[in-house]
């Protein structure tokens, strides 16, 4: 009985285990499958995740290359500075989003707290500056040139500072602080949305990227980044580094040798601040020296200026406004290259030469009555004198208008008039895009102004946008205005009637005015450089370079900038010889004598023409176009002074000066040390040693 | 009839019929699960030291510390190999109560709380245990002394020992509930549920528990008993891509580090997940993960299949086995052994949800090894004593 029970209850407990078995072998195959699914074919997956959260890419930023001038002095250089940078995407993870950590942060650093969170929120529509204009996933850099202490209370107490980091940058730093600012451009970190339209480049920048926002770092942005370099480091999941798993050095950047001659942009720099100061109305002035022979800038100033170490480490809302308020007077804009003025008596070299090409002939004699009348108005000379019977040469020594309003008026009348033909000539307005205006230069520096030649197309265009207001105005008139002056506002009402229903014509006082360089006609300091540089050498209108020669760090030439040729004037040489004798005689006979008493004219002579254009409202803009030596010329300056009064006494003193520092000149004509050796322009970029500096 | 008598009373007879002299049982051991056991061991030193090695430039001292573990272990299960296993069911209860003793004075002061686990007994210079890891073996034992006597007359178990042992098994479940320790009072009720299937309760009646426990699962779900915390990690495994740097971490980075081993591993110590210390707990709950990224496919189903020798070796041990006792506890230590493993495991590679339960013979962890180890031993100490000459 016992043994029957024994039995079957072994029975019994062998089944059971048998389901046991038969389950353990289940869940042990199931883990099998499933390891075979995670390890076999999931695998590479797997590894390339892992390979994600395992390592970090450090992206090592590439020096970037120096700035210099065309003897090898650094316009631009780097230092090294200490920089505090933020992590938002960290603070954003902590309860009070970061506010103890930049708290703490301002203790160290010695800022307001509320500086601190200005300076790493996202720049924006209705934030203001300071804000980080960079990509929101990299660090923030929050303060530069920290002491060493300061970075080493950060870099210590990290448990007090998560995703604070202090490390060493290079910064741009410009010896020559004001000077030249426009034209060398300033850094500042590239935005998100330029790393989202750059592909590739993403890869390529790390937090503290800086891209070339204006002037030559705008421009050769691309040759003076170098190409960062990589570290791949593997990471525990504290982020701490284990390990550098692979490597890519960073290439440095090209360095930019320019032909610009940071001495004679000193000169040039004090000689429009000069010119500013004796001009108590000026509100800026520019000032361009060519080389006339190759069409290579050895000098742009415009004034004011502004020291562009500003934008280093981040700038302050008020330095900021500062830079683009009406008052300061704009110093971020370039006057010689963005800024459009009336070139006054200065155009009439194009205006001569378009009378030569409409067959008025070059030794014919014309007359400089006091005044002339265009239709039924009077164009007067200067202060209403005539001059009597002139040649060409005396009308542009003496600045005879007269003769010019009459070719105007003529070549006008010739194609049509009022009713034009079906093909105009109009000779004036060709020969002054013949000489470069209206259109850009092209020079190796962004935002060109591309000045104004008013001819008939242009004012049919100007006319097709303004009628519209032109004749709601001819029926409203000026309410406002008439409050306190009824005699404009009539004036203004009237003029609004004529442009509603005849602004597209071009009338005979256009063509009058466009003859000396008034009215419409519109040109930058630049422009009027290069169109006198090509009327006193080969008559090659050359498209200008500041840029010379890219150059490795170690000096071996990468490739030099060549000066394009624009274009051709329709002179040749003899009559090119006689404009040019013509300017010759201006400082010592003409318009610019008063400034030029004293100059050695029989050591350097010196050629040129003022310009004095009037502005409605303002004061004249001042020009002098000059070039030197009048046996051919090697340096072209111009220098133009906005508000300045006449050109004679307010621009042609600072072309001076800066002639008196180029050939070393004291103020009574005495010899002083000239800033280039023997007044000569540098004919080859200076060669680089190994360390990068001048041999 | 008390229980204990009844214990006592066959200790009596079968002592009588068949002895085997304790330095023998030695060399009567099945020298198979002996050989998986202690590879098992072996590999869980090395990954041990390959996951603790970085913690500290040259640091060894944490698997010094397992090897010295692992060293007692093979003491532990030498000396209970040699013990009569019979003997032990004589001291079952006393077992028993002991261990319970250890789970209650877990709860007072003297505990301590190690990774959320109020689990803990400091015993000084470093050294820990866990009380809850012994309970596993004094209920198996309590479990097997209960139902191994048939009714009068029956095959299966006295419907009064199936009460007083679901009592034994509610009762330590309970105490290790309030640590809490989910994992181990899973493994509890686990071996109840061994012990009831291989005890011969009928199906119905383990239908019926099966039932019970699912509603008491449910209750506890819905009543929400556990701490939110058990609730997430449970729940992650379902979708640890909902929150990977959250509750999920753990199941998607081991997840990284095993499928990342791919065929054949990155070579013991190349792990780069394993030396990022990526995956956290990874000497102890999370040792699989070392497997399978050090050595790949081939090395993870390596070490599932030496548990698979441990797990089918020890059914064979319960099924000739003679006597009902040794047939329970070497198959609810089967259970135990197989449920830990297939949890563990299951848990590294997204199956089964995070409960903090070690790899047997593989985790770092002083008492579980212990625990383990004699197990084993007892384990070793029944087949012994079932081969007849």
């Amino acid at each position: 009985m016992r043994s029957v029970s024994r039995g079957a209850g072994l029975a019994l407990v062998r089944g059971r285990l048998f389901v046991l078995q038969a389950l353990v072998l289940t869940l042990l195959a199931v883990l099998g499958v499933r390891l075979y699914q995670v390890q076999v074919v999931r695998g590479p997956e797997f590894v390339r995740a892992a390979t994600e959260t395992r390592t970090r890419q450090v992206v090592v930023p590439a020096v970037r290359g120096q700035i210099l001038d065309a003897r090898g002095r650094p316009l631009v250089r780097n230092r090294t500075t200490l920089v505090v940078s933020v992590d938002r995407e960290r603070l954003a993870k902590m309860p009070d989003r970061g506010k103890a950590v930049l708290d703490r942060l301002a203790g160290v650093l010695g800022h307001p707290p509320r500086e601190m969170r200005e300076r790493i929120r996202a720049c924006g529509p209705g934030v203001g500056k300071p804000c980080w204009p960079g990509s929101p996933y990299q660090p923030i850099p929050i303060a530069g040139d920290v002491s060493t202490r300061q970075a080493l209370q950060i870099l210590e107490r990290q448990e007090s500072f998560p995703g604070v980091t202090a490390e060493i940058q290079a910064v741009r730093q410009y010896p020559l602080k004001t000077a030249a600012a426009q034209v060398l451009g300033y850094l500042q970190p590239i935005t998100q949305e330029e790393l989202d339209r750059r592909k590739g480049l993403a890869d390529a920048f790390s937090g503290v990227d800086l891209m070339g926002r204006d002037g030559l770092e705008s421009v050769y942005d691309d040759e003076l980044r170098g190409t960062p370099g990589l570290r791949r480091v593997a990471v525990d999941r504290m982020g701490k580094a284990l390990g550098v798993e692979r490597q890519v050095a960073p290439t440095a950047g090209h360095t930019l040798i320019t032909s610009i001659d940071a001495d004679v942009q000193m000169v040039v720099e004090r000689a429009l601040a000069n010119a500013m100061k004796r001009s108590p109305k000026a509100d800026g002035a520019a000032g361009v020296v060519l080389d006339a022979r190759t069409g290579r800038v050895i000098a742009l100033g415009s004034v004011p200026s502004y020291d562009p170490g500003i934008w280093t480490g981040g700038i302050s809302a008020a330095e900021y406004d500062k830079l683009l308020s009406e008052k300061a007077g704009k110093p971020l804009v370039s006057r010689a290259i963005k800024g459009e003025f009336a070139p006054g008596s200065t155009f009439k070299v194009s205006s001569v030469a378009a009378m030569l090409r409409d067959g008025y002939p070059l030794h014919g004699k014309y007359d400089c009555p006091g005044s002339f009348m265009v239709g039924n108005r009077p164009f007067n000379n200067f202060r209403g004198i005539g001059l009597g019977t002139l040649t060409l040469h005396t009308a542009l020594v003496k600045s005879c208008d007269t003769i010019f309003y009459r070719a105007g008026y003529e070549m006008w009348q010739r194609d049509g008039g009022i009713k034009p033909k079906r093909v105009v000539k109009e000779p004036m307005a060709h020969m002054a895009r013949a000489f470069g205006f209206g259109s850009r230069t092209g020079i190796d520096l962004p935002g060109e102004s591309a000045g104004r030649i008013p001819d008939r197309k242009w004012k049919a265009e100007l006319w097709d946008q303004t009628r519209e207001q032109s004749c709601k105005r001819a029926k409203t008139g000026y309410p406002d205005v008439a409050k306190t002056d009824p005699g404009r506002a009539e004036f203004l009402k009237r003029l609004a009637h004529e442009n509603c229903l005849e602004g597209y014509q071009f009338r005979a006082g256009d063509a009058a005015n466009f003859s000396i360089g008034q009215g419409d006609v519109l040109v930058t300091p630049l422009q009027l450089a290069t169109a006198y540089a090509a009327l006193v050498t080969d008559g090659k209108v050359r498209s200008p370079r500041v840029g010379w020669q890219l150059v490795r760090p170690d000096g071996t030439p990468v490739r030099t900038i060549d000066v394009p040729v624009r274009g051709k004037l329709p002179l040749n040489a003899k009559e090119r010889a006689y404009i040019k004798n013509a300017l010759s005689q201006v400082p010592s006979d003409g318009t610019a004598a008063g400034a030029f008493t004293g100059w050695p004219m029989d050591k350097v002579r010196i050629g040129g023409k003022t310009g004095t254009a009037e502005v409605w409202g303002k004061e004249d803009t001042a020009w002098f176009a000059s070039f030197a030596p009048t046996q051919n010329p090697r340096f072209v300056v111009v220098a133009m002074v906005s508000q300045g009064g006449m050109g004679g006494s307010a621009a042609a003193p600072a072309v001076r000066e800066i002639y008196e520092g180029i050939y070393g000149f004291t103020k009574d004509g005495k010899r002083a040390k000239a800033v280039l050796p023997a007044g000569r322009p540098a004919t080859e970029p200076p060669r680089l040693g190994p360390d990068g500096t001048v041999d | 009839m008390s229980s204990m008598d009844r214990a006592l009373s066959v200790r009596g007879d079968s002592l009588a019929r068949r002895t085997v002299g304790a330095s023998s049982a030695l060399w009567r051991m099945d020298g198979v699960l002996l050989v998986a056991v202690v590879a098992l061991c072996v590999i869980g030193t090395l990954l041990v030291w390959s996951s603790t090695r970085t913690w500290a430039p040259g640091s060894t001292g944490l698997v010094k510390k397992h090897m010295l573990n692992v060293l007692i272990g093979a003491g532990l299960l030498a000396g209970a190999a040699m013990v009569d296993y019979r003997w032990l069911r004589a001291y079952a209860p006393v077992i028993y109560l002991l261990s319970l003793a250890g789970l209650v004075l877990v709860i007072t002061p003297v505990g301590s709380t190690i990774n959320g686990s109020h689990s803990w007994i400091l015993l000084g210079g470093g050294f820990a245990v866990q009380p809850s890891e012994f309970a596993k073996l004094g209920l198996v034992l309590l479990l097997a002394m209960l139902l191994a006597q048939p009714a009068e007359g029956t095959i299966r178990p006295r419907t009064l020992d199936v009460v007083l042992g679901l009592l034994a098994t509610a009762l330590a479940m309970g105490l290790v509930m309030l640590q809490p320790d989910l994992g181990t009072t899973m493994v509890l009720g686990v071996i109840a549920a061994g012990a009831l299937l291989i005890g011969g309760v009928r199906k119905r009646w383990i239908g019926l528990l099966a039932l019970l426990t699912l509603a008491g699962a449910a209750a506890v779900w819905f009543l929400e008993l556990l701490e939110p915390y058990q609730v997430a990690r449970f729940t992650a495994f379902l979708n640890p891509s909902t929150d990977p740097r959250g509750v999920g971490y753990n199941s998607t980075q081991s997840l990284l580090a095993i499928g990342s081993g791919q065929v054949f591993g990155k070579g013991l110590f190349e792990g780069g997940q394993t030396t990022g210390r990526f995956v956290p707990e990874q000497h102890t709950d999370f040792i699989f993960t070392v497997a399978g990224e050090e050595f790949g496919f081939l090395g993870s189903t390596a070490v599932v299949a030496l548990l698979g020798v441990v797990l089918l070796r020890g059914i064979g041990i319960a099924r000739r086995c003679e006597d009902r006792f040794g047939t329970l506890v070497a198959g609810m230590i089967v259970c135990w052994f197989g449920f830990q493993a297939f949890i563990n495991v299951g848990m590294t590679i997204g199956m089964m949800p995070i409960t903090g339960l070690p790899l047997p013979f593989v985790s770092y962890g002083g008492t579980a090894t212990f625990a383990n180890m004699a197990a084993v031993g007892v384990l070793q100490a029944i087949h012994a004593r079932e081969q007849r000459l």
